[in-house]
């Protein structure tokens, strides 16, 4: 909301500088966004009046005007059509900054045209920056005082105050008029209205018939014959500019000036155009049409609220007049219509017909219903004044949602619980009456029946009542406390640590989290394999996406991240190594779709960084697989691999994950069509984990384990078995003998030193007992007993 | 032993030290010529049997001897020690090469920021607790004090879930802020409640370098017998003197949101022009951090807690933002584009 000082200052007087008083608004609640100065640049413009207008000799189309202003006359050329004599205007002398074509700022040189000198010049609008009109001078008031600089006549600041959807009152002058009689304390000033009624009885020319009285509460309609269409004062064009609106006409212009100075839309219609002599407020018929004033035809429903006569809607209330019935400078009787719809209605109204306005914005916030009466008052009298006419004895009001104004019965212990703050009675009553409300104290005094002022419609409980006396006392006076309540009682929330820990855990191997968009498209789902997808549920779909890119919820972190990825290979050659943990989204049978939390990285086989000691070791398949063990082990969790066939991985290159039998999610080498769907340079590596099943299983509590006491013995082991032999297959079998403690397997070799479809493992094997130590003829028996089962389950032979 | 002898082992020792080229050798040696078991000290030992005048003549002899076999010690280990540094410095290396760096892995600044938050609430009693992304519209808007064609629904723009169960149609929305935990919260416990609830939110929005339609949130509630506005503010004073820094001016005003009443605005003063005026702070000198106010009686009573026996503070405060302005980012986009350039930075 745009404010004028100069229009805020004909209600309230207030003596704190303006930067100040901006400073108190904001804080009570209203944001002062901005402040901006009309005429800021007028240094050398000054108010003059035309004597004298005389040919120019050289130019049919240039004339050459003399202008008073009072210590001089200049004469200056000038090529405007409206050089009256007797006419004040704005007149700027050289050196003045003035608006160029372009809308840059310009200093005003002197000129030869056509052969005489012209040392200044009279103004239009846009020269001086106030409006976009150029088609002649600005005409000033003709009170308007000669000489005087015209930055101290009709210079003014603005302020552009974001006014929350709870304060609809506030979008106007007398608005924030209140609230700065409030804050200083000082006096309103709202103008007396009084007009005459010279015509004839309203109800003998018009009518008007709620029929959705639940949409509209409230219509009060008058009327004004011969009527003289034509342009505003001056005076009023400024308002109107300075709060950002187009003055149009001086009947439209007043409907307009109202609802900014009380916060009321008003319609005028031109009434000849009313059919029937009558208004009519119904819901539309589905698949009426009507133009609005913007000239666009709209097809209505029943769902929208019209203004119609006997035969046609002629407005989308609260939103838009109608073209057909406009008032246009033939009209010469309107219909002005100041009324109270239901803010669901005109909120549902404007997002359907995608269609707002200055009064739709002030609908659908809900306003009162007291203020139509007062605003069409208020518009008669200015119409009356501005555009003449007679003005209909008696108003039409129908009023089918009339409320009993309620009272609220507000504590002083009420104030202090809710602020920690104790306030007397008296204050909080004095406070409250700053604001309008009307107080009464009642129960001994220690409670104030509270009436609320007819305008805020935001004031509903005792809650309401307490801001009202913080934000006007000021925030800056509550008192600061750490709160002395008692804590609440401790619910252990395991996966929020746990997740804390898994992340610890990659980060430490070296991996940068990601966060990918929850939203994604059919296209980057369907560059995952689509046979796998048909085994997926159907993704769920955005009502409403922004676009085809984020239309669905992602059914796994899979496309989300290998994007990732491919996006960082662009312009990064080392080694890249990504996760995120984050929701997958899948239809379920619950309430909602269950939400998933998974773990997904993926690490490419770039080397990790040039390094001038030589190449660091390739990333593949066991480095992913190193990772993921890692971080099980961590969690305490001792995981299983076997051979899995993940259509996005690579096959023969990939492995379930599973614990206690159960799977919690895959490694593996990118199957090479995935990668090329991702426009990924190389092979790349995925891991992905479901954390909900993890976090289930796992088993944070640790226990500590003595070291062992006695010494070992180690052994080496190399053994020669059949291609197909399995590593954990020959492991489980050393490690589940008598004495060992630990297996590790140091070398793996196919080759011409073996026999075809033959390999060697060799083993590093460590014997321990932590009650003694071992002699060298307990191991030797040991090993030749592993030697032997490995013989027989797997045949194994130790290598020559 | 006789005189003669002691010079003999006094002129070989001598000859063998000479020829010595190491420390370790030095070390044979004087073990041989001076320890405990050498023949010098034995000699010396064996003095005490030998005849007075003997003893006195030898005697002198061989500590003289001693004396000067560890004066020969002590320049020939200073010698050696001094060569030893300079044949070290031939191997010498070119300190200046790179190093092997261990490459480190970083969270992403969004979750940094989280836990940053979260520690601090923690550290203030509170306890972090998650709620459902997809939610229903009741928790986001109606129980929240926001029944259809409220006015306040148009401050967020909703992404809506088609999305059907065998209960029915039931409107779901992606939660436009996270205050639905706030809902479900104390809806499942009773006071004195005390929770924060971090997470992802969405905005039916069009990007640009201040908007972006996914961001996340940090939401705090407070509900108890005699929680006041005074409390509120000495709790979000304080995070913010932990998060910001103990200089940092603050500054608390009205503000509206349909769920809390009174109703708060906390900013800060501007961390680039310290309260001056700048681009930043659309020259007000004050960056907004989050919204804040006392849950809204209705709220309260619409899960069945009763706003004349209990009172209770919430808040909210947008993630993303308080790293852009920390660290001078001015595109929220860089969040979610996950570019490693970016990201590797924090
Ligand atoms: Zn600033």
């Amino acid at each position: 909301m745009k404010i004028s000082i100069k229009w805020l200052r004909e209600y309230v007087d207030f003596s704190p500088p303006l930067e100040k008083m901006a400073e108190r608004l904001t804080m009570a609640g209203l944001e002062v966004g901005g402040m901006q100065t009309i005429g800021g640049e007028w240094y050398d413009v000054v108010v003059g009046m035309i004597v004298r207008v005389e040919p120019h000799p050289n130019a049919d189309r240039l004339r050459l005007v003399t202008v008073d202003l009072g210590k001089k006359q200049p004469t200056v050329v000038c090529g405007a059509p409206n050089l009256i004599i007797g006419d004040k205007i704005a007149f700027a002398c050289t050196g003045a900054q003035l608006v160029d074509d372009n809308g840059k700022l310009v200093q005003l040189k002197p000129a030869k045209i056509r052969g005489i000198l012209s040392e200044g010049m009279v103004c239009s609008e846009r020269e001086l920056g106030l409006s976009d009109r150029h088609e002649g001078i600005m005409v000033l008031p003709a009170d308007a005082p000669v000489g005087v600089l015209l930055k101290d006549y009709l210079g003014d600041i603005v302020l552009d105050i974001d006014v929350t959807p709870n304060r609809p009152d506030c979008l106007s002058v007398i608005g924030i008029a209140r609230e700065v009689v409030a804050l200083v304390g000082s006096k309103l000033d709202i103008p007396d209205v009084c007009y005459d009624e010279t015509g004839d009885a309203i109800d003998a020319s018009a009518s008007v018939e709620v029929l959705a009285p639940e949409l509209c509460p409230r219509y009060c309609a008058s009327l004004i014959t011969g009527i003289e269409i034509g342009p505003s004062p001056q005076w009023l064009q400024q308002r109107l500019i300075s709060s950002g609106m187009r003055p149009i006409n001086n009947v439209v212009d007043v409907t307009n000036y109202v609802m900014l100075e009380f916060g009321q839309p008003l319609h005028a219609f031109d009434f000849a155009n009313i059919r029937g002599n009558t208004i009519i407020v119904r819901r539309a018929k589905q698949g009426e049409v009507m133009t609005t004033l913007d000239g666009i035809e709209r097809t209505l429903s029943e769902d929208l609220l019209v203004i119609a006569d006997k035969e046609r809607p002629v407005a989308v209330a609260g939103i838009m007049g109608g073209l057909h019935s406009e008032v246009t400078d033939s009209t010469t009787t309107v219909l002005i219509e100041s009324a109270n719809f239901s803010r669901a209605a005109i909120h549902r109204g404007s997002i359907k017909l995608k269609l707002s306005s200055e009064a739709s914005l002030r609908f659908e916030k809900g306003l009162s219903r007291t203020l139509s009466l007062v605003a069409l008052k208020r518009a008669i009298q200015l119409m009356q004044q501005l555009a003449g006419g007679k003005v209909a004895r008696g108003i039409i009001d129908v009023y089918p949602g009339k409320q009993q104004r309620e009272t609220i019965l507000l504590s002083a212990a009420e104030v202090k619980r809710l602020l920690g703050m104790e306030l007397k009675v008296t204050e909080i009553v004095k406070t409250l009456e700053l604001l309008g409300f009307v107080c009464k104290q009642t129960m001994g005094a220690s409670q104030i029946r509270v009436s609320v002022p007819w305008w805020r419609t935001d004031i509903s409980c005792q809650a309401d009542l307490v801001e009202e006396v913080a934000r006007i006392i000021g925030y800056d006076d509550i008192p600061t406390t750490m709160l002395s309540a008692a804590l609440s009682e401790y619910e252990p929330v395991s996966a929020i640590n746990f997740r804390r820990e898994i992340r610890d855990v990659l980060v430490s191997c070296g991996f940068q989290e990601v966060l990918n968009y929850s939203l994604t498209s059919l296209e980057m789902m369907s560059r995952l394999s689509p046979d796998l997808h048909q085994a997926c549920p159907k993704p769920i779909q955005i009502a409403n996406p922004m676009s085809r890119e984020y239309e669905y919820l992602r059914l796994n972190l899979r496309a989300g991240i290998l994007a990732t990825l491919g996006r960082n290979e662009r312009h990064q050659e080392d080694s890249i190594r990504i996760f995120e943990i984050g929701k997958a989204f899948l239809p379920g049978p619950k309430d909602l779709p269950e939400e998933r939390e998974m773990f997904c990285a993926v690490l490419n086989d770039a080397p990790a960084g040039l390094f001038w000691k030589g190449k660091p070791d390739p990333v593949d398949f066991f480095v992913a697989k190193g990772v993921v063990e890692t971080l099980l082990e961590r969690l305490g969790l001792r995981a299983e691999f076997e051979p899995d066939d993940d259509e996005d991985l690579y096959p023969g290159r990939n492995a379930a994950i599973t614990i206690d039998g159960n799977k919690v999610g895959v490694v593996g080498e990118l199957h090479p069509k995935i990668a090329k769907a991702f426009d990924l340079c190389g092979t790349a590596y995925l891991i992905e984990l479901d954390m909900d099943r993890i976090l289930l299983l796992a088993d944070i509590i640790k226990k500590y384990q003595p070291m062992a006491r006695y010494p070992s013995t180690t052994r080496d082991l190399a053994l020669l078995v059949d291609e197909q032999v399995t590593y954990k297959q020959v492991y489980d079998i050393i490690k589940h003998s008598p004495l060992v403690s630990q297996v590790t397997l140091f070398d793996l070799y196919s080759g011409e030193q073996v026999a075809k479809g033959k390999k060697s493992f060799a083993f590093r094997i460590v014997y321990q007992l932590p009650t003694r130590t071992l002699t060298d003829e307990e191991v030797d028996k040991v090993q030749q007993q592993i030697l032997g089962k490995l013989a027989g389950k797997v045949g194994a032979a130790l290598r020559a | 032993m006789l005189l003669n002898q002691l010079e003999e082992l006094f002129s070989g020792a001598c000859d063998e030290l000479a020829k010595l080229t190491n420390l370790k050798e030095l070390e044979d040696w004087r073990v041989r010529y001076l320890g405990r078991k050498s023949s010098l000290i034995q000699a010396l030992r064996a003095l005490a049997d030998l005849p007075l005048e003997e003893r006195r003549s030898a005697g002198a002899r061989a500590n003289e001897i001693k004396k000067a076999l560890e004066a020969s010690l002590e320049e020939k280990q200073k010698e050696l020690e001094r060569g030893l540094s300079s044949s070290l410095r031939h191997g010498s290396l070119d300190v200046t090469l790179p190093g092997g760096k261990i490459p480190l892995g970083r969270l992403h600044l969004t979750t940094q920021t989280i836990n940053e938050i979260c520690n601090i609430f923690v550290g203030m009693g509170f306890q972090i607790v998650e709620g459902p992304e997809v939610e229903r519209e009741h928790y986001n808007f109606e129980a929240l004090n926001m029944p259809e064609d409220h006015p306040a629904r148009d401050m967020f723009a909703t992404l809506w879930v088609d999305y059907q169960t065998e209960t029915g149609e039931k409107p779901m929305l992606l939660r436009t802020h996270t205050s639905p935990v706030q809902v479900r919260v104390m809806e499942r416990t009773s006071p004195p409640i005390r929770i924060i609830a971090p997470g992802r939110v969405y905005r039916y929005e069009a990007t640009d370098a201040t908007h972006e339609w996914m961001f996340h949130q940090v939401e705090g509630l407070a509900v108890d017998k005699n929680i006041t506005l005074a409390d509120l503010k000495g709790t979000l004073f304080e995070f913010a003197r932990r998060l910001f820094g103990v200089d940092r001016k603050c500054r608390f005003r009205c503000d509206y949101f349909p769920f809390v009443e009174p109703g708060v605005e906390v900013a800060i003063d501007c961390l680039a022009c310290g309260g001056s005026g700048c681009r930043l702070c659309s020259n007000s000198g004050w960056i907004e951090i989050l919204g804040a106010g006392m849950v809204h009686p209705d709220v309260l009573r619409g899960v069945g807690i009763d706003p004349d026996v209990y009172s209770g503070f919430a808040f909210g405060m947008g993630v993303e933002r308080i790293p852009m302005l920390r660290y001078g980012i001015e595109d929220i986009r860089l969040f979610y584009s996950n570019d490693i350039r970016f990201l590797g930075q924090f």
